[in-house]
C-alpha cells in the first residue's frame, strides 16, 4: 500500500465520481478530493433552471454532504488553488505556498465560462458556478430587460427562467440557427418557435458590437447589424474554455482539454483527466470534446479503474438534456452527417423525435417529450443496432423489439 | 424533517431526517446514500434514481407521463412499487417512509 494519498483537482461531478469510484474499486489508500470553490460537490445543471427558479434551494443543490465524505473517508479541501504540479517529485504545489505529494493525480479542474470584451460591467454575468447563479437570481429580482448572449443550451434555458419571471428577454445569437452544436436545423427552427411562442424575441446573424455601461453599470448591448438594446442583465452564454493550464504548464499535451484515452490516461502514467477539462483521443485520431455530465461521471469510472490497473472505458454513446419550458430535450448520437431524417409522433403536440440516419443507419436521435424514444435509442446506439426510417417514423413499431 | 429509511443495495438501513419539499433523490445523495446514480440531478431525464417503495406507497401520487416512460427503462427489475426517487417530494405525511435501492442503476 503506498502511503502517499490519491489527489483529485477538481471537486466537481467528476471528481467526485473518481474519488467515491476509487473506494468502491477497492481503493483504500488516502483520498484528498481538492476544490477551488467554497463548496462541497454541487449539482450543476439545475443552477440554469429549478435553482433560478427557486424550485431548489442552494443545500437541495448538494451531491455530497462534507459529512457523506467523510464517512466514505474521503478528504475535501474546499478554497484551494493549485500553482503547479512538480510531475517529476510527484508533487503539487498551492498558492498559498505549501506543498502535497502524490501517488496519482487526477485533473478534475472543468471548464470556465468563456467571456467577451467589455463584459466586467456590473450586470454582465458568465453562468458556470453556484456564486455566478446567486449573482444573477439577485439580479434578475429587479431586472427589467434581459439580454441573453448566446443560442445555445445555457443562453436558452436562462431566457426560459427570465420569461418565466416576466423580463423581457432578447437573445442574440452570432450563427444562423439555435444550439448549432448539438442538434438538426430542425430542432433550431421548432425551439425558435417554442421561444417566440413565449415571447422571446430570437435574434440570429446577430453581430455584437459593445456593450456600453453608465457608471460601471451596463446600459445598453450595441449591434452592429441593429439597434441597441436597452438591457439591465446581460448573461453570456458563448461557450466555455477547458481549465487545462494546469497540465499544459505541466508540460502535458492539451489541445483545447487536456489530451486523454479513452481510460482518462495523460501522456504521465502517474496523472489522469476526467470531464470537462479533458479533449479525448479516439481510435481515428481526431480529438473529441464533450461537456456533459454522462461524459464527467463516465470518464470519472474509467479513471478511478485505470489507476487500479483495471480497463473499464467509457464507449458508451454521448447524450445530453437540456430543459426549456415544459420541453424536455434529450440528444442522443449526432445529427452531424445526416442524410436522412424521419420524424416520430407530432412536432405540432409537442410530443416528437427526430431520428437521423446516415447510409440508412441511425446515428443519432433529438427528443422532446419522447423519453422512451431517447432511452431506447441509447441502447440501440450503444449496441450498434438501427430501426429502418421506416420503423422510425412509425410510432406504433415498438423499438424495443429490436433490443430483445 | 421528517425520517427516511434507505436500504442500501448491500442491505444495509439508513435512516436520514429529509427537510419538507426535499426530494428522496437529493436525500439520498447529499447524504451519500449507495445504489443512487441521479446523473440528471432531478430532471427525470436519465431513470439512475430507480428505487422501490416498500412503505406509504399509497400516500403518494401516481407517476407522471414521462416517470412511467423512464420507469419503463430502469438498468434493474422493475417491480409494481418501482418509482424514481426525484420525483418524490417528502412531507409530514411519508413521515417513516421506507425506500429500498436496487443494485444497479445503469
Amino acid at each position: 500500500m503506498p502511503t502517499r494519498p490519491i489527489v483529485i483537482v477538481g471537486a466537481g461531478q467528476a471528481g467526485l465520481q473518481v474519488a467515491e469510484s476509487l473506494r468502491s474499486e477497492g481503493w483504500e489508500g488516502d483520498i484528498i478530493l481538492l476544490g477551488d470553490e467554497p463548496h462541497a460537490p454541487y449539482h450543476r445543471p439545475p443552477l440554469s433552471k429549478a435553482y433560478l427558479l427557486g424550485e431548489a434551494t442552494a443545500e437541495q443543490l448538494t451531491m455530497r454532504s462534507p459529512e457523506a465524505l467523510a464517512r466514505k473517508n474521503i478528504s475535501l479541501r474546499t478554497g484551494i488553488s493549485v500553482d503547479h504540479i512538480d510531475r517529476t517529485g510527484r508533487e503539487l504545489h498551492f498558492s498559498h505556498g505549501s506543498s502535497l505529494p502524490y501517488h496519482r493525480l487526477v485533473l478534475a479542474t472543468g471548464a470556465r465560462a468563456r467571456t467577451l470584451p467589455g463584459a466586467d460591467l456590473a450586470g454582465v454575468f458568465g453562468l458556470r458556478g453556484f456564486d455566478d447563479c446567486r449573482q444573477i437570481g439577485a439580479a434578475l429580482e429587479t431586472a427589467e430587460n434581459v439580454t441573453v448572449i448566446g443560442g445555445g443550451f445555457i443562453g436558452l434555458e436562462f431566457a426560459a427562467v427570465a420569461r418565466k419571471k416576466g423580463k423581457t428577454v432578447t437573445v442574440l445569437e452570432a450563427g444562423e440557427r439555435l444550439m448549432a452544436r448539438a442538434v438538426s436545423p430542425f430542432i433550431s427552427e421548432w425551439y425558435a418557435q417554442l421561444h417566440a411562442r413565449h415571447g422571446v424575441d430570437i435574434v440570429l446573424k446577430a453581430e455584437l458590437s459593445a456593450f456600453a455601461g453608465e457608471n460601471g453599470r451596463i446600459a445598453t448591448v450595441n449591434r452592429k447589424n441593429g439597434p441597441k438594446l436597452k438591457s439591465d442583465l446581460v448573461v453570456l452564454g458563448v461557450g466555455v474554455i477547458a481549465n487545462d493550464q494546469l497540465a499544459a504548464d505541466a508540460g502535458l499535451p492539451v489541445d483545447r482539454g487536456i489530451i486523454v484515452d479513452n481510460c482518462g490516461r495523460t501522456a504521465d502514467p502517474a496523472i489522469f483527466a476526467a470531464g470537462d477539462c479533458t479533449a479525448t483521443s479516439l481510435a481515428d485520431g481526431s480529438l473529441r470534446r464533450l461537456e456533459s455530465v454522462q461524459n464527467a461521471v463516465e470518464q470519472g469510472k474509467a479513471v478511478a479503474a485505470a489507476i487500479l490497473g483495471k480497463e473499464k472505458p467509457f464507449v458508451a454513446t454521448p447524450w445530453f438534456w437540456s430543459d426549456q419550458y415544459d420541453a424536455k430535450l434529450q440528444m442522443v448520437g449526432t445529427s452531424a452527417g445526416h442524410d436522412q431524417m424521419v420524424i416520430r409522433g407530432n412536432p405540432d403536440d409537442g410530443k416528437f423525435s427526430a431520428f437521423y440516419f446516415r447510409a440508412g443507419k441511425l446515428i443519432g436521435i433529438d427528443s422532446v417529450n419522447r423519453p422512451q424514444d431517447h432511452m431506447a435509442g441509447r441502447k440501440l446506439l450503444d449496441r450498434g443496432l438501427s430501426p429502418t426510417p421506416e420503423q422510425a417514423a412509425d410510432d406504433a413499431f415498438l423499438l424495443n423489439i429490436l433490443l430483445a | 424533517m421528517s425520517k427516511v429509511t434507505f436500504i442500501e443495495p448491500a442491505g444495509n438501513a439508513v435512516d436520514v431526517d429529509v427537510a419538507d419539499g426535499w426530494s428522496l433523490m437529493q436525500a439520498a445523495t447529499s447524504n451519500g446514500v449507495d445504489g443512487m446514480e441521479a446523473e440528471c440531478s432531478g430532471s427525470c431525464a436519465c431513470a439512475t434514481c430507480h428505487c422501490y417503495v416498500e412503505s406509504h406507497e399509497e400516500l403518494l401520487p401516481a407517476p407522471a407521463e414521462n416517470e412511467l416512460a423512464m420507469l419503463d427503462n430502469v438498468a434493474a427489475e422493475r417491480r409494481s412499487n418501482s418509482r424514481l426517487a426525484c420525483q418524490i417530494k417528502m412531507s409530514d405525511a411519508l413521515d417513516g417512509i421506507v425506500v429500498r435501492l436496487p443494485a444497479t442503476q445503469v
